[in-house]
């Protein structure tokens, strides 16, 4: 052993004591202890359960929150300022009065701050202060305590519903099992039940790492008991409390996302800081000049105090750092801080749009992101999921093909294809009439109209033959979760969420998507060794329940007394995924009713009324690389072993039984793969049903090897998922299904009209390519006379070959080219030296389709095009397989619909249909894209031509950094007087009317590419700004040269007339005023003569003293304002003429339709839409001849023209 | 698989009890208000500026402006002004040798008169000024160093000036009244005007000084240290600014209303000027009760005590008569940027529709 100095040994001890510490938590039990002094409690080394996600505390707020907004680079230039001023020989202002700016900013953002920890506090506050029970030994009872008394140590009872105050060690629930069932909704945004398993002993040390239940879960089981007093005891133990909760743990900062136009604002910036720097170079060069030119020393150069004058080298040298002084409001640092106030107000603006609002689910869109609302005009590719997206993700059982035989269910079909409003008319009423509450959930979904031949066929066999089988999978072989409707689920996940969330709310984005991640390792409870606990029970998470129920639940009675008391149409079912729902009422319907399910069972009544409970043996849950999930069974009467299998038609048919012979299976596979096209070309979902029996040798033998796998530390999933495949061979095909997933409302016409936008719609799905294009021509993604090449791994060596002559150039020629690629080859396309020319194809593409992509995949794929073509990009999605890919795109939308939140929770917008994304983009982007660019440009104008001002001053006071205006006024004049309007008209200003955006699509492709904010955009107006004070400074030059006029009496005129050509200057940039946008110019025009009137009064101190009264009794005050303001004007004046009258961008038309009557415009709008889409026509009939390396091209990717 | 609850969905109405803890236990709809304001319908006008709507614009600009133009160009012409420069640049100029051989030490105070005549009569009252060029009187550093709680008549910044004042702040251990470099470069020539009458005898033109600084500079900014309304008094222990021949008290010893800080001469400095090349209001020929002209046209001579030395820095001295009008003194430049500005929109009005 090497020599190690005893300090070393001593800090290696430490570290390995706290090492144990970490890992290992003793708790112990509070009850023993109670009432005793504080100190004498052995949890209180733990924190207590108060939650606290505030930043600051009252006491600390103005240093932290200073600490804090002094990382921002902008606030430290501003101080950096403030300083030099308190240099005397550089100052330029007063030191106290350069304070002004950086206190006003700091103290806005430090409210704002303080705002937000505020609510924040009252969030906590009402979290903290929600009841819940825990056990006290004095009163022998549980109590009702706040949620922040809860310790560590403490016995806690969670009732039904009840939401979980901390996390918990389940020691004990009502269920005789032992089993309780818990949402995560909270916390990964799951919303099925997950299962959890009490332990079974007392005095338990539980490791840190490991983790049972969490906050805010709801723990859904009968009430808990504890009528049995050895029981009492066996509550939930305590032991992570508040901030130490796993939710609270993966509480991180916030995530940031800087929109495109605020990248290039700072470029803006840079290029003002380089002016900046030459205006003040010049300055200090005319100061110096102008000192060399005196012949000797005149009586107006002031010498230093102690009597001698700077040499004029020194002298211009300090003038650089005065004019960086005086100029510095040409680097809009309050420019940020306003765009931080616009935003708030557009978001407030879009999160209260109605049209926005889903009366269904009582939900608006959530604005989670603050701070790229304006990227959302600009978006050129949108890529969507399929499923939950595009469709509803309420599944409709369409049709079913059992044992090679077709059951069309037509009725059902017509039923839900009808007319759908008079459907939801009707269901509408219904509602009305049952005052909304008692009526069943999903009533369309629920409601199977059977197939006569089909009922005919199982009500004529009552023997157990492939029919009865069929529907016992569809029964069984399913993780749905049976509850009595009247002790359903209560939703509160929604709500807390937002709770949740807001409690959070600097960071909610990155906290959820944290937790999903974190979701997927869920860890084991590992039993320490001091633990009566076998490892076993604990290892049981999710799918291994049954490893140990096997050998209780033989011993337990179902409760068969209460079971068949309920009737069958009571029953609620809970599925993890829609399909799962859809069958089981399918099943349902034909009198195959899965009446309960525990870890252990499963009970089904048959059509004729009896009720077998079928022992669960095994649950090979669903993955997605098996693309399939089975149950393994003992029938009661049979004693058989059977292991039912549901999965993917591919994934199944491989593993068909091969029959020497049986000619009979053979046909029935491949009727039933043909049935199966026939649902994917509808659009159906489609999975195949098997069964398989096993002799009990060979269950058994399988069995011992599963066990290894469950019980394997290293490698577990893989073991688990090799043991499935093991036993999922030789399948015996039973039939298949098709399933319907119909179209959200609107969504052909969201897509026509985001694609009339100019966006690029990709859809990225799981589905097979048949399904995927079946849908794509549903939702108008695909038209008819589309040419769609369909690329597979098949032929993708052709691909290859093709590539070179298949060059876009040729491409281009047809406009409606649509790509179909499935994942295997998209894979291959993304490798590095294919991926350039994918990109290039895909862009000439009208629209693509990835069919079975991974998750990965999908992010992949909106990385790849984001990079490659630098492009703004949009994801929307609904479930967690779409959460990489919303946070890979620029914008994220998450659908908050069927599948659970985590794609809410990871984006950046929420919305609740698909549908809402056509009045998000075309109008709230539009309008946010195009304030904000307006703003922007603006308020760099404003900041420019207000201080150039000074800058040309400088010419006429021998550049000494003298400003002809108070500062206390030059202060105001940016933070009072012209803050609000900008502000004003970054909120509301409206170009063209939603009706018009809304019905000309193409109105949004302005904002696409650089849009309004460009290069060119933010020059012209600098260079407005540089005429405009040119002429703010000289028409009172030449008009006042010679006079007897003093400084501040020359400032005055300047300043107003500067305050004038900016506010006049916003009123011709303003495009639709309001009596707000009357009131607010008004209001700053009446605020700067109150206050400089009153500044001129007031401060006796004030050189400048009565001027502006001296100023305004002057008839040639006004003249001068007046013909300065319009000549600064007009060229922009004449300018917007120009371009209003000569130019015809869409936008200005739409703007003089907007002028029009409705009636009229509607018109206009029909008028224009019919002759644009003649025009497309008349291209597409033009072009229809293909190139010839095209043609070569389809000769060998398979053309699918329908 | 998907994680996810079929039923979850109409649920969410049912939703009470857990979440009634919470405190939203009365479940309220979050649809948005449907008003004007938050669905972005306020009544709006929606201005298109286009050729045919902004050109009539034009067209009215240039006729209110042409008028205008008009009136401020004849207003500017009917102003009478005449100047002299006395700076004594030039070797013919009678001044020469004073600007030459100017001393800030000399206690005889150097004279020079300048011979002018007035081609035309200047009826009502004239304005005698002074100008100067190339002085900086906007300098920076210039335009801080005084103390206007002092002037303000403050007692405390008497004996105890701002800083700003340095170095003009003390002289000998003295606080100097008035500080600062502004008031220690007060204007010190004196101006008086003879008209020649055309028998040769010299009439001295009579120079009215009072009412030549604001009103509201003279009676409310400005005031002597109070407490004693004897000046001398009042400011003692203080010590004239350097570059002054007498203490401040003695600007004017005639008028007590006109001495001190309320001197009309001081404070007509003390308003620096906008631009180094200026004039300031030294005094005031009232117009004559009679029916003849303030000045008549004729032979005058401007005699100067020449004390101001503006040859450092290349500057130079004017003495100006102006009448004046509303728009102040004679300025032409106002009315032609009016009268062409005002063209300009009434062709681009009157032209381009057509």
């Amino acid at each position: 052993m090497p020599w190690m100095s005893p300090l070393a040994r001593i800090r290696d001890a430490l570290a390995g004591q706290r090492a144990r510490d970490k890992d290992l938590r003793n708790l112990v039990s509070n009850l023993p202890y109670e009432g005793l002094d504080k100190w004498k409690q052995p949890n209180r080394h733990f924190r207590n359960n108060g939650i606290k996600t505030t930043k600051y505390s009252v006491l600390f707020f103005i240093p932290m929150n200073l600490f804090e907004q002094f990382h921002r680079l902008a606030n430290l230039y501003f101080v950096g300022l403030a300083i030099l001023n308190f240099v005397p020989v550089v100052q330029a202002f007063e030191p106290e009065v350069a304070l002004i700016p950086i206190c006003v900013i700091l103290a806005l953002t430090a409210i704002k701050d303080a705002w937000e920890d505020f609510r924040r506090y009252k969030s906590d506050k009402k979290l903290n202060r929600l009841p819940c029970f825990v056990y006290s030994s004095k009163e022998k009872c549980f109590v009702e305590k706040r949620w922040k008394d809860v310790r560590v140590g403490d016995f806690v009872k969670v009732e039904s519903n009840d939401i979980v105050p901390a996390d918990l060690l389940l020691l004990y629930t009502s269920d005789p099992n032992g089993v309780c069932h818990i949402e995560t909704a909270n916390l990964d945004g799951e919303t099925n039940l997950k299962q959890r398993r009490a332990v079974p002993g007392v005095c338990i040390t539980v490791s840190n790492t490991d983790i049972l239940l969490i906050i805010h879960a709801v723990i859904r089981t009968g009430c808990l008991g504890f009528s049995h007093p050895d029981l009492v005891l066996k509550q939930h133990l305590v032991y992570l409390k508040g901030h130490e909760t796993k939710a609270m743990l993966n509480n991180n900062g916030p995530r940031y996302k800087r929109s495109r136009l605020e990248r290039r604002l700072n470029i803006d910036v840079i290029f003002c800081i380089l002016l900046l720097f030459t205006m003040c170079i010049i300055g200090s060069l005319g100061h110096y000049l102008w000192l060399e030119s005196m012949p000797s020393v005149p009586l107006y150069l002031v010498p230093q105090t102690d009597g001698h004058l700077d040499t004029p080298s020194l002298s211009s040298f300090y003038k650089f750092f005065s004019m960086i002084i005086l100029l510095q409001v040409l680097i809009p640092i309050s420019l940020y801080v306003s765009i931080e106030l616009v935003k708030i107000g557009q978001i407030y603006f879009i999160t209260n749009d109605l049209d926005l609002y889903d009366e269904e689910t009582d939900a608006t869109i959530q604005c989670k992101a603050l701070n790229i609302t304006e990227d959302l005009g600009q978006i050129q590719y949108i890529f969507s999921d399929k499923t939950g997206t595009l469709t509803e993700n309420k599944m409709v059982f369409r049709r079913c093909s059992i044992m090679g035989r077709e059951y069309p269910h037509k009725e059902n079909g017509m039923f839900l294809c009808g007319p759908k409003r008079a459907l939801k008319m009707y269901i509408y009423k219904i509602k009305i009439l049952m005052f909304t509450k008692s009526l069943p959930p999903n009533q369309q979904e629920t409601e199977v109209i059977l197939d006569q031949k089909l009922l005919r066929q199982i009500r004529g066999t009552e023997k157990i033959d492939a029919y009865q089988d069929f529907f016992l999978a569809l029964a069984i072989c399913n993780t749905v979760v049976v509850s009595m409707a009247t002790a359903k689920r209560l939703r509160v996940s929604a709500r807390l969420t937002a709770e949740f969330q807001q409690t959070n709310q600097s960071n909610p984005l990155d906290t959820l998507s944290s937790l999903v991640r974190r979701a997927g390792s869920w860890t084991r409870l590992r039993a320490p060794i001091t633990s009566e606990t076998s490892a076993n029970d604990l290892t049981t998470q999710g799918q291994s329940v049954n490893q140990t129920g096997g050998q209780t639940c033989s011993l337990h009675v179902p409760p068969q007394g209460t079971a068949p008391a309920v009737p069958a149409g009571k029953l609620c079912y809970e599925a993890e995924s829609p399909d799962e729902a859809a069958l089981v009422h399918t099943a349902k319907a034909y009198g195959f009713v899965l009446m309960s399910r525990t870890p252990d069972s499963v009970t089904v009544q048959l059509p004729s009324g009896a009720q077998l409970r079928f022992e669960v043996l095994d649950t090979l849950s669903f993955d997605s690389n098996r693309k399939r999930m089975s149950v393994l069974v003992r029938h009661p009467i049979s004693k058989q072993c059977i292991l039912y299998t549901k999965g993917a038609d591919y994934a199944i048919m491989e593993l068909l039984e091969t029959p020497y012979g049986e000619k009979q299976q053979k046909a029935i596979a491949s009727d039933t793969q043909q049935h199966l096209d026939c649902y994917a070309k509808e659009g159906l979902r489609t999975l195949c049903i098997a069964k398989k029996v096993l002799c009990d040798g060979e269950y058994e033998s399988w069995a011992v090897q599963r066990q290894h796998a469950l019980a394997a530390m290293d490698n577990r999933e893989q073991l688990i998922m090799d043991s499935a495949v093991q036993i999922e061979t030789n399948l015996c095909l039973l039939g298949a299904t098709g399933v319907e997933d119909r179209l959200q409302d609107s969504v052909p016409d969201t897509v026509m009209t985001l694609r009339e936008a100019g966006i690029q719609v990709w859809v990225l799905t799981g589905d097979k390519p048949e399904t995927a294009v079946n849908i794509g021509y549903a939702c108008r993604l695909l038209e008819q006379d589309d040419l769609v090449i369909n690329m597979s791994c098949k032929n993708l060596c052709y691909w290859e070959k093709q590539s070179c002559s298949a060059d876009p150039r040729n491409v281009d020629t047809t406009p409606d080219i649509s790509l179909v690629i499935d994942g295997r080859t998209l894979t291959m396309l993304m490798s590095p030296d294919l991926r350039d020319r994918f990109v290039d194809l895909a862009r000439h593409c009208r629209s693509v389709l990835c069919c079975r992509v991974t998750p990965l995949q999908k992010s992949e794929v909106v990385k790849l095009i984001r990079e490659k073509l630098k492009v703004m990009t949009l994801a929307v999605g609904d479930g967690a397989n779409d959460v990489n890919m919303i946070q890979a795109a620029d914008i994220g939308v998450g659908i908050s619909g069927q599948e659970g939140m985590q794609a809410v929770m990871a984006s950046d917008f929420a919305i609740s249909r698909f549908k809402h994304l056509k009045k998000l983009l075309l109008v709230h982007g539009h309008w946010c894209y195009s304030r904000l660019a307006n703003m922007i440009i603006y308020f760099f104008y404003k900041n420019a031509a207000n201080v150039n001002l000074l800058f040309w001053y400088q010419f006429f006071c021998g550049f000494t950094a003298n400003a002809m205006i108070d500062h206390w006024l030059m202060i105001f004049f940016n933070l009072l007087f012209t803050s609000v309007p900008p502000i004003m008209f970054g909120i509301m200003d409206k170009d063209v009317s939603a009706e018009m955006l809304l019905g000309l699509p193409e109105l949004y492709r302005t904002g696409q590419g650089k849009g309004e904010y460009s290069f060119f955009t933010f020059w012209i107006s600098m260079l407005d700004a540089f005429y405009q004070s040119l002429v703010a400074f000289f028409i009172p030059y030449f008009t006042y040269r010679g006079s007897d006029i003093d400084i501040y009496a020359f400032g005055t005129p300047l300043n107003t007339i500067s305050l004038f050509t900016i506010l006049l200057h916003l009123s011709i940039e303003i495009k639709a005023w309001t009596i707000v946008h009357v009131f607010i110019i008004l209001g700053s025009v009446t605020l700067y003569f109150i206050v400089t009137l009153a500044y001129g009064v007031r401060y006796l101190n004030y050189s400048g003293y009565w001027t502006l009264q001296a100023q305004m009794v002057d008839p040639m005050f006004y003249l001068v304002c007046l013909i300065s303001t319009v000549i600064a004007l007009l060229p922009r004046y004449l300018f917007h003429v120009l371009k209003n009258s000569i130019t015809c961008s869409p936008i200005v038309e739409a703007r003089h339709l907007d002028t029009l009557e409705p009636s009229t415009r509607d018109q206009w709008i029909k008028e224009w839409r019919s002759f644009r889409g003649r025009v497309q026509d008349k291209t597409s009939d033009v072009s229809v001849p293909p190139s010839p390396s095209l043609e070569n091209l389809q000769d060998d990717t398979k053309q699918v023209k329908l | 698989m998907m994680a996810s609850s079929y039923n979850a969905k109409e649920e969410d109405g049912h939703h009470s009890g857990a979440a009634g803890h919470g405190g939203a236990g009365a479940v309220k709809s979050r649809k948005p208000d449907n008003t004007a304001f938050k669905q972005q319908r306020l009544p709006a006008w929606q201005p298109i500026l286009t050729a045919g709507t902004v050109l009539p614009a034009f067209f009215v600009i240039g006729l209110i402006f042409i008028p205008i133009g008009i009136g401020l160009y004849v207003t500017s012409n009917n102003i009478k002004e005449f100047e002299i420069d006395y700076t004594g640049v030039d070797s013919n100029s009678p001044c020469y040798s004073c600007a030459r051989n100017f001393s800030s030490n000399s206690t005889t105070p150097c004279t020079c008169s300048l011979n002018f005549t007035l081609e035309q009569p200047f009826e009502s009252n004239v304005f005698m000024y002074y100008g100067l060029s190339n002085f900086y009187q906007n300098h920076r550093r210039y335009v801080k160093s005084r103390d206007d709680s002092q002037l303000n008549g403050d007692l405390s910044s008497l004996k105890e000036p701002s800083k700003e004042c340095e170095p003009y702040r003390t002289s000998e251990s003295f606080p100097i009244a008035p500080c600062g470099a502004i008031a220690n470069s007060l204007f010190n020539d004196t101006l008086e005007l003879y008209y020649v009458e055309s028998n040769g005898t010299r009439n001295l033109v009579p120079l009215v000084k009072k009412g030549i600084a604001w009103w509201t500079d003279k009676h409310v900014k400005f005031r002597n240290p109070s407490g004693n309304s004897n000046l001398t008094i009042a400011f003692q222990g203080t010590s004239k600014p350097v570059n002054w021949r007498k203490p401040v008290f003695e600007l004017d010893p005639l008028d007590s209303e006109n001495n001190g800080f309320i001197n009309e001469d001081f404070i007509v400095w003390m308003r620096t000027a906008a631009l180094p090349t200026f004039r300031k209001l030294y005094r005031i020929i009232q117009k004559k009760p009679s029916t003849t002209p303030t000045l008549p046209s004729g032979r005058y001579i401007l005699t100067v005590t020449y004390n101001y030395p503006v040859l450092s820095f290349d500057g130079r001295k004017r003495m100006i008569l102006s009448t004046i009008s509303w728009m102040g003194g004679k300025n032409p430049f106002l009315g032609i940027a009016y009268i062409t500005v005002g063209s300009i929109c009434f062709f681009l009005g009157a032209d381009i529709p057509n």
